[in-house]
């Protein structure tokens, strides 16, 4: 089994640490790299250290990636955990089945998809990822195991979100939904402000919806921005390809500041005439609208961004717009602040999603002040009665964390039964103390 | 009409992601390896990728017993039959400098195990009047270097085989293309030093399945490898003798 020592990084690339690696392509070799060793990890598109094992080892499963069985009359799927969701719904989606929740990226793996219990533009209706997993196979010291609700429901609720820390995930069944054709309606629609948008994320009736908010605008404007509603349309014709480019380099810092990302946020406003627009986009289009610029990371420079995203309860819309106001006070560029409506659907015990509204923002670790507001809103959060996303976290505090995820001792138990030694151990962790009750 | 590609050294990641391809386009895939376990995984994901037949057969290039196997089902297949070479393996040439007995090994690997049985193989391709073959050599065949050379030096032997069996396969119908890739983002390249401009395996098969639909003979895989062998290739053998590259 090869081993490098490489430095590597979570998708935000504020942290960065040196481990050792490896990437088995077939499942003997997995077997062995994971004896006694360290997590799984996928693709690298959790913002955070949740991936990370600094000074450890770590398995990336990126290889291991092949389909293993599909039913087309059921639309269940088995494939190994390395496969991207992109791949899944290139695959599928001419069959006429694609991914039931599919996040912002199609780089995510179903591996860490599972892990990290991630949801989507239909999250409302749809639920999170892990609501649509039938099984997943372990691998353990002693070979696959699988793990299904119906036989082992505490390790499986462990599993979903679960970080990876019940083992190593080599496959999953999962149920696909079906789909009427390949192409999507989009309604972009300009919203004014924070209260406009929160009565109209309320008041769509799409299955598909997503708020992008300029969080560089202030006072009477705060939360002003365009209203995605997508919805599937019938028709064979697939819809128009997209050729990725990608980011050569790493951009100068000029390129976030402030005036550029006001001005861009302004352009980008005004090409939504007042009457809203409608357009026909390809699925991975509407789905994926970042990965048409590979390595969009590196825009925020050397030094990385923290991405923030939180989730409050529906009451708390009020609490929601003080942390907008904070971000947008604060002067820390963010042109990607995404807006959600949420459902109650969370498939773990670590798992994201309540039902509220989620607000995501991209923070410049390049500005000394980003640490600072991070906890600021963190308390905010807290003060809400909401939560902080693990996959996007970098500087959460363990208390704070364990106020927000009420069911974590009950996680605690069945990781301690699973993997007592902790070989599972990931940097986010360690630091936010999720496995040592303290 | 149907096309039945026989993918020798099935589990590596540039022999998968080209019969992923082989597959999309509705072709059979048999595929040819020692880890029967894992490349029932490979088969069942060609398969699901619309490939028209997906098999596993066992071959160890070090027993030339286990051709015979693959000749018979090969003689089965009905319509085109084609084959594509992943198969090689680079010992450290520090390892093989230590114990010299390993140069044998890696002659079978990269050249004659693979030549052998493609000379099993080329009656049948011209009885059908069709059929390609795909050899993957290396650019490290194209000269001999103090880091590699005597993985280049059965790599280059591979080469000249791959040239001649073209000169005979183009009188019957039939077509062989000779794959130099660059540096490769596979098992084989992970954690060595020094490894730049490393190309992806989907690249590399997208390259490949790209020359012999357009039946290419030599082709370099990313093309910008043409070049820089070509400069290598240019420099006169009293300088490059001294050169350390």
């Amino acid at each position: 089994m090869q081993w490098k020592t490489a430095d590597y990084a979570g998708w935000g690339r504020a942290i960065r640490v040196r481990g050792t690696l490896t990437r088995p392509e077939r499942l003997g070799a997995l077997a062995t790299a994971l004896t006694g060793r360290g997590p799984a990890i996928g693709n690298f598109r959790s913002y955070g250290d949740a991936a990370l094992n600094a000074g450890g080892a770590a398995v990336q499963m990126t290889r291991l990636d092949r389909l293993l069985s599909f039913d087309a009359e059921t639309g269940v799927l088995e494939a190994e955990a390395g496969t991207t969701i992109a791949e899944l719904l290139r695959v599928f989606a001419p069959r006429g089945w694609m991914p039931p929740v599919m996040p912002g990226t199609g780089f995510a793996t179903l591996g860490g998809c599972i892990a990290n219990d991630v949801h989507g533009k239909n999250h409302h209706d749809a639920g999170s990822f892990g609501q649509h997993v039938l099984a997943v196979t372990l691998m353990t010291d002693t070979g696959p195991r699988a793990v299904t609700p119906e036989a082992d429901p505490g390790l499986f609720r462990a599993t979903m979100g679960g970080l990876g820390q019940t083992g190593a995930i080599l496959s999953a069944r999962l149920q696909l939904r079906p789909i009427p054709g390949q192409r999507m309606r989009v309604v972009e629609t300009r919203i004014p402000d924070f209260d406009a948008f929160i009565a109209a994320l309320g008041g769509s009736t799409a299955e598909f919806t997503v708020g992008w908010v300029d969080a560089t605008a202030r006072r009477k404007r705060l939360g002003r921005g365009i209203l995605e509603e997508g919805e599937l349309l019938e028709g064979s014709r697939p819809g128009p390809m997209r050729r990725a480019k990608s980011v050569p380099f790493d951009a100068p810092g000029l390129l976030l500041s402030w005036p550029v990302v006001k001005l861009f946020n302004r352009w980008r406003l005004a090409r939504i005439p007042d009457s809203g627009r409608k357009r026909i986009r390809a699925l991975d289009e509407f789905f994926f609208p970042l990965d048409a610029l590979h390595d969009w990371n590196r825009l925020y420079g050397k030094r990385g961004f923290h991405q923030f995203q939180c989730v409050v309860p529906q009451d708390a819309a009020p609490a929601l717009r003080e942390i907008l106001a904070a971000i947008a006070k604060s002067g820390i560029a963010s042109p990607l602040a995404v807006l959600k409506r949420m459902g109650p659907g969370r498939a773990g015990h670590l798992s994201f999603p309540m039902a509220g509204y989620t607000l995501a923002v991209d923070l410049p670790a390049r500005k000394t002040r980003a640490a600072p507001l991070y906890a600021r809103l963190e308390d905010m959060v807290q003060a809400a009665g909401g939560r902080l996303y693990l996959a996007k976290d970098a500087l959460a505090r363990p208390g704070t964390i364990a106020a927000m995820y009420p069911e974590l001792d009950a996680w605690r138990a069945e990781i301690a039964r699973i993997d007592p030694e902790g070989q599972m151990e990931t940097d986010l962790v360690r630091r936010l103390k999720l496995r040592s009750a303290a | 009409m149907s096309e039945t590609w026989l993918i020798l050294g099935a589990s590596s990641s540039m022999a998968r992601a080209f019969a992923r391809k082989l597959a999309e386009r509705g072709d059979g895939v048999i595929l040819a390896g020692r880890d029967m376990a894992d490349l029932d995984r490979d088969a069942a994901d060609a398969r699901l990728r619309g490939a028209a037949l997906a098999e596993t057969i066992r071959v160890d290039l070090r027993d030339p017993a286990s051709f015979d196997a693959i000749l018979a089902r090969m003689s089965d297949c009905e319509g085109t039959v084609s084959v594509a070479i992943f198969t090689g393996a680079m010992p450290p040439q520090s390892e093989i400098d230590a114990d010299p007995a390993l140069i044998e090994g890696v002659a079978i690997d990269n050249f004659t195990g693979p030549a052998r049985l493609l000379q099993m193989l080329a009656p049948l391709i011209e009885a059908r009047g069709a059929g390609t073959v795909v050899g993957i050599g290396s650019v490290a065949g194209d000269r001999g270097r103090i880091g590699n050379y005597v993985y280049g030096a059965a790599k280059a032997g591979f080469h000249t085989y791959l040239s001649g069996l073209r000169n005979r396969l183009t009188r019957a119908g039939g077509h062989v293309v000779t794959v130099k890739p660059g540096f490769t983002d596979t098992a084989m390249t992970w954690g060595i030093e020094g490894m730049f401009l490393v190309a992806p395996p989907d690249k590399v098969a997208t390259d490949i399945l790209r020359a012999v639909e357009r039946r290419r003979n030599v082709i370099y895989t990313p093309l910008f490898w043409l070049g820089i062998m070509g400069i290598i290739r240019a420099i006169p053998e009293p300088v490059f003798k001294k050169l350390s590259i």
